[in-house]
């Protein structure tokens, strides 16, 4: 065996030994986690500069027959249409946006919060709130899709954003709807919302399920 | 009385092999998630100043594979390198150690001269730099009072890069004094004689 090699595996090893310890990081990460709304004097991002990423091979289109599913675990599913979005109650935050990459941005979001689509659909206290896409890298393969705890996903800031930068979501940033927040990395705030689902079981998620942290808090 | 002490105490001895390969494991896996984005700066205004921006880390530098495994390492192998040295710390604040590795004003019978005390002092200095810079990077919003003593997350990252690259040219000035002094080598294994 090459010492490259006798290297590597040692590093894999390492790998292992991280899978415990990533639990305890969740734990920590629940308990750093308050309702503290993040607010600072933040400098816009230029819309140009404010990168879109999306797992299809194009920019994913809206489908014509699109609506926001509520679902799972709740007294009465819901299909909200874009009009029925805007009609509830918005709420508005300039947020710096966490890229697990490493880069940062900001921008202002308005939407409708998680905790009030949970109030309408009258659902149930569950551990786990889901969120499925309509962005899938291939027609046949299901969509990107993550899922959180309750606590973040109810922080006052977590919302369905409709609007950012006070203009109707570009498909770049994931018309028509998205989820966005200030208590995760950016690969936990889901584009191109197609389905909302209150759960008692976590679900992982599209890199999740491919290595990356689940609970991913900032 | 105390017996007397040995040039290097035991708890020092065992600190600082322990640091080796987690302070190797920590720069790798985080040249690792560096190579992810090499810039620093909020996008659209980067920070070019910062030298080695743009820098692509190579493979043989890098642990962890991809992003999420160095990431992985990273958060793991940090808890390590903490308690580590909350272990030193305290022993070196008990122990009265201090006095004769830090910059403080000489001691009788100095063991370390003043170029030494202001490396290692300096060098602890970087590492709870890095520890905290870490930190706010990690948990930006919810240590967001750390995170802006800091000046931001994209100004931690800043200093989390460069109190890194501090950190290697002590590792060069240490290795090449401990190339010199070859024969003081044996008692950070052993301890040395007692004094």
């Amino acid at each position: 065996m090459k010492r490259r090699d006798a290297f590597r595996a040692l590093a894999g090893l390492g790998l292992v030994a991280c899978k415990p310890i990533e639990r305890l990081n969740e734990t920590v990460e629940g308990v750093l986690l308050t309702d503290r709304p993040a607010s600072e004097d933040l400098e816009l991002t230029p819309i140009e500069a404010f990168p879109g990423y999306h797992v299809a091979p194009a920019i994913p289109e809206v489908p014509s027959d699109w609506s926001l599913i509520v679902g799972g675990m709740v007294a009465k599913p819901l299909e909200l249409s874009l009009a029925d979005l805007r009609m509830l109650p918005q709420l508005t935050a300039r947020i710096r946006h966490h890229c697990v990459e490493g880069w940062t941005a900001v921008a202002d979001w308005s939407g409708v919060s998680i905790a009030e689509l949970a109030k309408l659909a009258g659902a149930r206290a569950t551990k786990y709130v889901e969120f499925r896409s309509f962005d899938a890298p291939s027609f046949s393969s299901r969509g990107y899709w993550s899922s959180w705890d309750r606590a973040s996903a109810f922080h006052p800031q977590t919302m369905i954003a409709l609007t950012m930068n006070g203009a109707p979501l570009t498909a770049k940033h994931g018309a028509p709807c998205r989820l966005y927040g200030s208590v995760k990395l950016g690969y936990k705030l889901v584009k191109y919302l197609s389905e909302i689902s209150f759960l008692d079981k976590r679900t992982g998620g599209y890199w999740e399920n491919q290595g990356y942290e689940w609970f991913a808090g900032v | 009385m105390a017996r007397p002490r040995r040039a290097q105490p035991l708890l020092i001895r065992i600190t600082h092999w322990i640091n080796v390969p987690v302070l190797v494991i920590m720069a790798m896996s985080g040249l690792e998630i560096l190579l992810a984005y090499p810039f620093f700066g909020p996008r659209g205004a980067e920070m070019t100043w910062v030298p080695l921006s743009g820098w692509m880390p190579p493979e043989l530098l890098r642990m962890g594979g991809w992003l999420a495994g160095g990431r992985h390492l990273h958060f793991a192998f940090g808890w390590a390198l903490v308690i580590n040295a909350l272990v030193y710390l305290i022993y070196l604040g008990v122990s009265g150690e201090w006095r004769r590795r830090l910059l403080w004003k000489a001691q009788p019978n100095q063991r370390y001269n003043v170029l030494q005390r202001a490396a290692y002092t300096s060098a602890l200095g970087l590492a709870i730099l890095e520890v905290l810079s870490g930190l706010a990077m990690w948990k930006p919003i919810q240590l967001h009072r750390l995170t802006v003593v800091l000046g931001g997350y994209d100004m931690a990252r800043v200093i989390h890069f460069l109190a890194m690259l501090g950190l290697f040219a002590f590792l060069v000035g240490h290795l090449v004094m401990v190339a010199i002094h070859w024969r003081k080598l044996p008692a950070m294994v052993t301890g040395g004689e007692r004094e």
